[in-house]
């Protein structure tokens, strides 16, 4: 089991020290390369070429468009709920750090791992409706109302498949029975366990996308739709509501939406890597490298599914959670819990 | 016009209802295009479009200057079928003023109109879909789109803007490159067709937004006055170009593609049937084209007519556009009023918007391919 942060640097204040460094660096990185990622992919897919001038290949665009971005003007608009309109960015923002921190990216070391870090995630990842709720409404535009109102219908519609759905997972886990040798002794494979999901998956060798395919299909459409990405972009959809939430975000505050969307994108993707797809498991490649490939794969398909469909209408959204995801879920929690009990 | 919306706003707002303002300035109002909408939540309960934000006295121009003057602002009225419009006027002044038109200018005609066509429909296509979040089709039916205005722009000397026709004739000829570079369009386009068709048509997301949203019935439609592609897509198979044939329309053998459903879906069928059989006419033109001149031996400076009223109608990319001209006798006209398309589909706005949900209202306007310039004029 990886050993975290805490158990190489006793004192914690080196150890959040170096885990909040590391994990900002890392989400910057990735938004930086997610957001130069798109841009070629969707190209790719839209027969263009996508940003060439900057640096090779244009690797350096995102680089000059985040200067830019820190370079503008904020906007701040009449009549805004003061409070609600400033603290927003921040609140979608800060959970995202919180949740990144709880990935177990390696078999050796992680910068946190607890027994309770499945339902920290999907704790992390409700707070997004609340900061993306303050800020429509804050903003004293009716576009960004309607858009915030989607979004919180929509996140909480489709956190119910996406934690049933992991649910049956951790069922598995814990019916596994595995144990894991620590340095004081043997320890019970946990199903909360982010780090331990990963482990058994890796121990036998299976990953849960082979015992749980429907689940791993109803997680990844939830992560979609919890991360705002098309074709369950209703929250922002531009076409309808300009900009959605944040039409009236500016510059560096804007920024953050923008980073939180492409880090939520992240998180979702290595939360299912690490659910379905065996975590840092793979021969060859050393633990870490396989994680991020993985994950990556899996953000290649969001945004490969976001440039080829269109988008849904708000009902039929509704419609899909809970007339075809949430029964889904249940059944497939039903059985595999059956299943469990009998084998 | 409705004034349900503003009949409403003096009485003062009901309990949980609010207003939206939507447009002129928004990403998918085709232009300057503004909705009053009083809403309900995400329900649209009125709905009352305002228009005159492109307004550009067009028909106000035609009174204080002569007819070969007015030829450049007929490409203007609606910038997507420039070349029908403006072939159109020329069409229209040749009828009042008993102008021969030379068989080779004719058949030219007909083919950069039908270009224009569908350089219009595919223009609609990828709007359309970018309206629905689709936003990949749009750059494939814009890519298809630039060889067109490649084409029409080799041969007139402007993408959008052509001013191509006068009056018994066309400013210049069309030579083999250009022969040779529709005939391989026609070939890209028809070989691009059946990727729309696996891309967009056959999407369930696309159908379950498109199928029974916005249904204009044919009674709706006749009393609107709606024609084109939307009339088409409610099942009365009228087009101008069947129904009262005009140029040589008539040597060709092509269809009129009706639905019945009369739903954003059916206006999106009878719209990619429509770029096959526009495809169909360019061919037919192309296989018989004939030689000679291309326009009259004698260049008409002055138009001259017998005071009197005109009109005359074609078949625009977006339905029936007809010119009712007044003439005094003189080089100018006494009045000219334009009767364009898109203002009479938007004027069945209000009953088709009522009810329907915000991105209805999107997906609606979309299909109907509104030009908001024309409708202002």
């Amino acid at each position: 089991m990886p050993r975290t942060l805490l158990d190489i640097f006793p004192n914690p204040l080196i150890a959040v020290g170096i885990g909040i460094t590391a994990v900002m660096t890392v989400l910057s990185v990735n938004t930086l390369f997610c957001i130069w990622f798109e841009r070629k992919v969707s190209a790719w897919i839209q027969l263009r070429m996508g940003p060439m001038e900057v640096g090779f290949h244009g690797t350096m665009q995102t680089v000059a468009d985040m200067v830019k971005l820190l370079g503008k003007q904020l906007v701040t608009p009449k009549g805004i709920d003061k409070p609600l309109y400033h603290l927003a960015p921040i609140v979608v923002f800060a959970p995202v750090v919180a949740a990144a921190s709880l990935m177990p990216f390696s078999e050796s070391v992680a910068i946190t791992n607890t027994n309770i870090g499945l339902v920290l995630v999907f704790m992390f990842g409700g707070f997004a409706s609340i900061g993306i709720f303050m800020g429509g409404w804050g903003s004293n535009n009716k576009y960004a109302l309607l858009g915030a109102m989607r979004s919180v219908a929509q996140n909480i519609s489709y956190e119910i498949p996406l934690i049933l759905s992991s649910l049956s997972v951790v069922l598995l886990v814990g019916a596994m029975g595995r144990e894991f040798a620590v340095d004081g002794g043997v320890i019970q494979a946990n199903g909360m366990n982010l780090a331990h999901i990963t482990g058994v998956q890796a121990q036998r060798g299976v990953w849960f996308l082979l015992l749980q395919p429907l689940a791993f299909i109803i997680f990844f459409i939830a992560v979609l739709a919890e991360t705002n990405r098309a074709p369950f972009d209703i929250p922002e959809a531009e076409s309808e509501l300009i900009a959605g939430f944040h039409t009236e975000y500016s510059g560096m505050r804007f920024g953050l939406f923008f980073f939180a969307e492409f880090s939520n994108m992240f998180i979702g993707a290595m939360v299912a890597t690490i659910l379905f797809l065996g975590g840092w498991d793979g021969p060859v490649l050393p633990g870490p490298a396989w994680f991020f490939l993985k994950t990556y794969f899996l953000v290649f398909c969001m945004m490969w599914i976001r440039w080829t469909y269109p988008r849904l209408r708000f009902d039929q959204l509704m419609t899909f959670a809970w007339g075809i995801l949430v029964p889904l879920s249940i059944l497939n929690l039903l059985i595999t819990a059956f299943l469990v009990k009998v084998f | 016009m409705n004034s349900g919306v503003l009949d409403t706003l003096q009485r003062g707002v009901e309990e949980e209802t609010y207003y939206l303002n939507m447009g002129p300035q928004h990403p998918s109002m085709h232009g300057v295009l503004r909705l009053l909408l009083h809403m309900r939540g995400e329900m649209v309960l009125e709905c009352e479009p305002i228009i005159g934000y492109a307004h550009r006295a067009h028909e106000k121009m035609a009174e204080n200057r002569s007819y070969i003057q007015f030829l450049p602002n007929t490409s203007r009225i609606d910038y997507l079928s420039g070349m029908i419009y403006n072939i159109a006027f020329c069409q229209a002044i040749e009828k009042m003023a008993g102008i021969d038109v030379p068989e080779r200018a004719e058949v030219i005609r007909v083919i950069v109109c039908e270009l224009n066509r569908i350089q219009s429909h595919l223009l609609w296509f990828g709007t359309f879909l970018l309206d629905i979040g689709g936003i990949t089709p749009f750059l494939y039916c814009f890519d298809d789109r630039e060889e067109i205005l490649g084409i029409l722009d080799r041969v007139s000397g402007s993408r959008l803007t052509y001013s191509y026709g006068r009056f018994g004739g066309v400013t210049a000829d069309i030579d083999d490159v250009f022969i040779s570079q529709t005939r391989s369009f026609l070939d890209r386009l028809r070989g691009r067709l059946p990727m729309y068709e696996g891309l967009v048509t056959k999407n369930v997301i696309f159908r379950d937004r498109c199928k029974g949203v916005g249904v204009i019935t044919v009674d709706q439609a006749r009393a609107y006055g709606v024609t084109g592609p939307v009339l088409r897509a409610s099942g009365v198979a009228y087009d101008v170009r069947k129904a009262e044939p005009y140029g040589v329309y008539d040597r060709y053998d092509f269809e009129i593609p009706t639905r019945t459903s009369g739903d954003c879906l059916a206006r999106y069928e009878v719209r990619v049937a429509e770029m096959e059989q526009s495809c169909r006419i360019i061919e037919q033109a192309l296989d018989a084209l004939p030689e000679g001149a291309i326009e009259p031996a004698k260049m008409v400076k002055k138009v001259k007519s017998a005071a009197g009223e005109y009109y005359f109608a074609v078949e625009s990319a977006r339905g029936h556009f007809g010119m009712y001209i007044v003439s005094d006798g003189t080089d100018v006209a006494s009045r000219i009023k334009l009767r364009t398309p898109s203002f009479s589909v938007m004027s069945a706005a209000p009953d088709v918007l009522k009810g329907t949900m915000i991105a209805d209202v999107i997906a609606i306007v979309g299909s109907v391919d509104v030009v908001l310039p024309e409708i202002d004029r």
